[in-house]
């Protein structure tokens, strides 16, 4: 076998922001081929809107309990999405394959958390009408929970991402996750169900504090993106 | 005694180090000298700094001890083969030196770089081939190799060496086969493509030929040989491979201390074998 001639550059590695395109990119590629994640996250949703439907016996829901419903129901789909992306990294070796690549380790976070942020965000593109059609009677509230929806999705894929490194090292992962995850989202959890609550009231949509519970989660959000940003690498360690 | 806590600095080192080229799996004891001429591409002989350097190290799971206060060194450009019994981790060793495990105890240093302060240098300077692929059972094998080709920063994506790569090996005719759809052996070799993708300068291989038929293996023994400027640790259970291809052999006894810790060339054929028998030999 003829050796082959040595190249003429020793590779370097990307820089963050192509890292994370690649591995997002990635995820959202092996996502739309195989369809593991966001159809199971809407057959879980309208199975949950069911669930509430027959358990209230009500075909109308507003106010608080409407957000409530809302709110509740992407955070549970929402640990689907997340444990899923992540037991599937660490055992098909993607944490060790980062970890052996010449790349910042916050770019497996910032393409999780955005992969997580794509997935819920077509998750709610169905489940948001479907909940509408089970128990809204008056459409004009769902434009302006835009926002909040958003702002809630990010606090969702950001803290999803920061801890699921920590859960997947666990052989108790389904349930160390949870347990981690959920009391850190209770105060963006506070925030969306506060800001729908007005939004979705009998009456329609009233704007009273809607700004102060956006800036609530942007602050949130924003918190955790640093957060994330200056531990996850450590995170990735055995 | 514990391990240092301290890991990965702001960002990975440039290289200008040249990038091996590749020659037979199982060829020379000494395949420095046999590219010596090749002063662009061979290791320097004069740098003493060594590939991989241990003192004392030791390394535990929780409570129970698995490696016992190893101590070698292995010059830049030369191959290290690992061998030993089953459970006597070699495996753990070599995650070890790949950065994936940090030390417990003792020093371990890769290229100068001391584990675990300084792995963050080490990245993409390393090509590991383990138990597991690291490959993603939904993409293609071209797709896979890409997605490693991008991590590393290659360019052109690393579409000409995943062309090179893939026909060497023979899966030329499987670029689009997603991996959960190929054979054990055809994994393997893809798995070896993703390790060589970066023409690593330190190439850590844990019983590389394994789930290989007679032609796989031939295939991919040109890819995981000596080369110029490419230092290797190899595991092996083959103990003529190991002493043929190695320069020097560390063997581990069944209490993860050191069996022996020699050149190959000194290595008695008889006294490797036995390190495969019940008894552990005395240190």
């Amino acid at each position: 076998m003829t050796p082959q001639a040595p190249p003429s550059r020793t590779p370097s590695g990307p820089s963050t922001l192509r890292a994370v395109a690649t591995i997002l990119a990635k995820d959202l590629r092996v996502e739309l081929r195989t369809l593991q994640s966001i159809p199971a996250m809407v057959i879980f949703s309208t199975t949950i809107y069911v669930i509430f439907r027959f358990g209230l016996d009500r075909t109308r829901l507003e106010g608080g309990l409407a957000a409530g419903v809302l709110m509740v129901t992407i955070l549970f789909a929402a640990l689907l999405a997340i444990n899923r992306l992540f037991v599937a990294e660490r055992e098909q070796g993607g944490f060790e394959a980062i970890r052996l690549a010449p790349v910042d380790g916050t770019a497996l976070f910032f393409a999780k958390a955005g992969a997580l942020l794509a997935y819920l965000v077509a998750l709610e593109v169905v489940a948001v009408p479907v909940f509408w059609l089970f128990f809204l009677g008056d459409a004009s509230g769902l434009l302006p929970l835009v926002p909040v929806l958003l702002l809630l999705d990010v606090a969702l894929a950001v803290t999803g991402a920061l801890i699921s490194p920590i859960a997947t090292n666990s052989t108790a992962r389904d349930l160390i996750g949870p347990l981690i995850l959920l009391p850190l989202l209770v105060p963006p959890m506070i925030a969306a169900s506060a800001a729908g609550e007005r939004l979705l009231a009998a009456g329609g949509p009233t704007y009273e504090r809607y700004g102060t519970w956006l800036g609530t989660l942007g602050l949130y959000d924003l918190i955790f993106l640093l957060i994330g940003w200056a531990v996850f690498d450590h995170l990735l360690e055995d | 005694m514990g391990p240092r806590v301290v890991r990965n600095g702001p960002h990975w080192a440039e290289r200008d180090q040249p990038v091996p080229a590749e020659a037979p799996f199982v060829a020379s004891v000494h395949p420095v000298a046999d590219h010596a001429t090749d002063e662009a591409s061979a290791p320097a002989e004069g740098d003493a700094t060594p590939a991989l350097a241990l003192a004392g190290f030791s390394q535990a799971y929780g409570e129970s001890w698995v490696l016992r206060e190893l101590a070698t060194e292995l010059p830049a450009g030369r191959t290290l083969a690992v061998i030993g019994p089953n459970g006597a981790g070699k495996s753990t060793l070599l995650r070890v030196i790949a950065t994936l495990l940090r030390p417990t105890a003792g020093a371990v240093s890769v290229f100068g770089c001391e584990l675990p302060r300084q792995a963050w240098k080490l990245r993409g300077r390393i090509g590991y081939l383990g138990h597991a692929a690291l490959l993603y059972r939904d993409l293609g094998a071209a797709e896979n190799l890409r997605f490693h080709a991008r991590l590393f920063g290659l360019p052109d994506d690393g579409a000409p060496r995943i062309e090179e790569l893939l026909e060497r090996v023979g899966l030329a005719h499987r670029v689009t086969t997603r991996v959960g759809e190929m054979s054990a052996g055809m994994i393997q070799r893809l798995a070896i493509c993703r390790a060589l993708l970066h023409q690593p300068e330190l190439l850590i291989l844990d019983e590389p030929l394994a789930n290989l038929d007679p032609a796989g293996a031939e295939s991919v023994a040109p890819l995981l040989g000596p080369a110029p400027g490419r230092s290797r640790i190899l595991v092996t259970h083959d103990v003529a491979a190991a002493l043929a291809g190695a320069d020097r052999v560390l063997a581990l006894d069944r209490d993860g201390g050191v069996a022996f810790d020699q050149e190959a060339a000194r290595v008695d054929p008889e006294r490797a074998r036995a390190i495969y028998s019940e008894a552990p030999l005395s240190r």
